[in-house]
């Protein structure tokens, strides 16, 4: 497809990222490399920091309920975009275009205003728990607890779910379930075993995406969460803004950096879409 | 056509799914018409004083005005600069325009906190914090890979025999980057430029560290004034950009559509 000439490919190209590369060396690479250098170094050179942060048990509960946070988040939005990603990648262009526009429509309000939303619907006096007494249930917390910070989080975070799985789910040729089914294959069997293994790289990117973002969330927690909720992302602010600790919170940084990029460098293999078949009919 | 309970289970599950991923943002819009200061749904009472509140209050007017020039100024910054780099990246051969996409996308990646703490330090010994270069420079770092993205998928849609084609025509390479990839790739350019924009404006956690009471955007006036006391205010901004947001999406979707069809 290429018919370069040989010097336009040689130099020009990489000029071209430098002004992009200098604003990430200058505004990214730099800060996190302080971030790294000062969990070493202050307030002396040594692993003191680090130390600290794996043998205080208020710092293990936060890092296990993160990870738990945004494993749970994964599920639930798996469990939701599964059905939303299939109904979009069959439905016809009109209902599609809905389909989307419900996708969209939470990203046209601010995200800080969004959380709002759920403050209102989740507090002790919200909507959904007058609805459940009407219906004569037992009151429920929700605001100031895991589930509160879980419901949330997963409506926000929603959308990342949706959009790869709907990708590769509307590059799955739908003539293979017609085949397996003319073959005498049961609808169920023919989901698990044809279907289902197709999708499984949109299944694996939308997940990954959720979970790494879901294990940095900071302002979704803070807002609706308690003390009993808290995250990562808090106790890092805690540390340095409040105790200007910079050591140690730059060792809980640290943490979650390695925690992100780790799972990223584990599920990146899966994403990739090589069990993709149709042409790109669609 | 098939079994219909399936279709119809189908059906009401995803429309539980978009009542619960619009709904939330819907309430919002009565909210902001409450008539009193609570934020207890559904609201008490009828008035405006809440846009009233956000129009003549200094401290939130300043703040939208404040947001909408930083964001202006970084769609511009980071279109340009990321159009610049999905361009090279296009060009690049091998394992290199891999690598470097790879690492223009990373901001999207590194968890908020870290990054603003990060941001923060540095801007502590450059005196950056409350600065309106400090807010252009974090945020234009933040947009760079939302305009890679954007303008890349363009690019790899774009057919390089017409560039090839000018040159042997004799164009000079100006000439052809402004008569012909330009306007070809203009689509690209301005949703980048678009989602760059929104990025900026929509901001919060870098924002909240290097903000001064000075220079303070919008997020984190909404932030601040909800975790000070029930002010129906912040519903107020949110039906605003609520507004807004569809208005700049609706026309967009015409045009995109009358563009698509010519």
């Amino acid at each position: 497809m290429s018919t370069k000439s040989a010097p336009r490919a040689s130099r020009g190209p990489l000029y071209l990222t430098l002004p992009a590369l200098a604003v990430l060396v200058l505004v990214m690479a730099v800060p996190l490399g302080v971030i790294v250098l000062r969990s070493f170094m202050e307030p002396e050179p040594g692993l003191a920091n680090y130390v600290w942060f794996f043998q205080t048990k208020v710092n293990i509960t936060v890092l296990l309920r993160t990870f738990s946070i945004a494993f749970w988040v994964t599920v639930c939005c798996v469990l939701a975009a599964y059905p939303y990603a299939f109904a979009m990648s069959v439905a016809g262009p009109r209902l599609r275009l809905a389909l989307i526009m419900c996708v969209l429509v939470p990203f046209w309000v601010s995200g800080v205003v969004r959380t709002l939303a759920w403050v209102i619907l989740l507090q002790d006096s919200g909507v959904i728990n007058r609805v459940l007494l009407s219906m004569g249930f037992e009151k429920v917390r929700l605001i100031r607890t895991q589930l509160g910070v879980t419901i949330g989080m997963t409506q926000v975070l929603l959308p990342f779910m949706i959009m790869p799985l709907y990708a590769v789910m509307r590059g799955i040729d739908l003539r293979l379930l017609q085949a397996a089914r003319s073959l005498g294959a049961h609808p169920v069997k023919t989901f698990f075993q044809i279907y289902l293994p197709l999708s499984l790289p949109g299944v694996f990117a939308g997940a990954t995406i959720v979970f790494i973002l879901a294990l940095g969330f900071y302002i979704t927690p803070l807002l609706l969460g308690g003390p009993q909720s808290t995250m990562l992302s808090t106790l890092i602010q805690q540390q340095v803004l409040s105790l200007l600790n910079w050591g140690r919170g730059g060792a809980m940084g640290v943490v979650l950096l390695i925690a992100t990029f780790g799972i990223l460098g584990i599920a990146s293999p899966f994403m990739r879409r090589k069990y993709q078949m149709s042409g790109g009919s669609r | 056509m098939k079994l219909n309970l399936p279709r119809l289970l189908l059906g009401l599950t995803c429309l539980l799914i978009a009542i619960w991923l619009v709904a939330p943002t819907l309430i919002i819009i009565p909210m902001s018409f409450a008539g009193k200061k609570s934020l207890v749904f559904p609201p008490q009472g009828f008035s405006l004083q809440w846009y009233e509140n956000f129009f003549t209050n200094p401290q939130w007017f300043g703040s939208l005005i404040v947001s909408a020039k930083v964001a202006v100024m970084v769609s511009v910054v980071a279109t340009v600069i990321g159009t610049m780099a999905a361009i090279g990246i296009e060009r690049m051969r091998g394992r290199a325009a891999g690598i470097i996409r790879a690492v223009l996308i990373t901001p999207m990646i590194v968890p908020g906190v870290v990054l603003a703490v990060g941001i923060y330090a540095v801007y502590l010994d450059t005196r950056l914090v409350g600065t309106w270069t400090g807010y252009v420079l974090a945020h234009t770092l933040l947009a760079i890979p939302f305009v890679v993205i954007a303008v890349g998928a363009n690019l790899a849609v774009f057919d390089e025999r017409l560039e090839t084609a000018a040159a042997s025509l004799g164009a000079s390479r100006l000439t052809t980057f402004f008569t012909i990839t330009l306007p070809l790739i203009l689509p690209g350019i301005l949703s980048g430029a678009l989602f760059a924009f929104v990025t900026s404006f929509d901001e919060v956690i870098v924002s909240l560290f290097i903000t001064s009471p000075q220079l303070k955007t919008l997020p984190v006036q909404i932030f601040s004034s909800m975790t000070r006391d029930a002010d129906p205010t912040v519903a107020a901004v949110g039906s605003l950009i609520f507004l807004a947001t569809s208005l700049i999406i609706g026309l967009g979707l015409i045009f995109g559509m009358r563009g698509r069809r010519v």
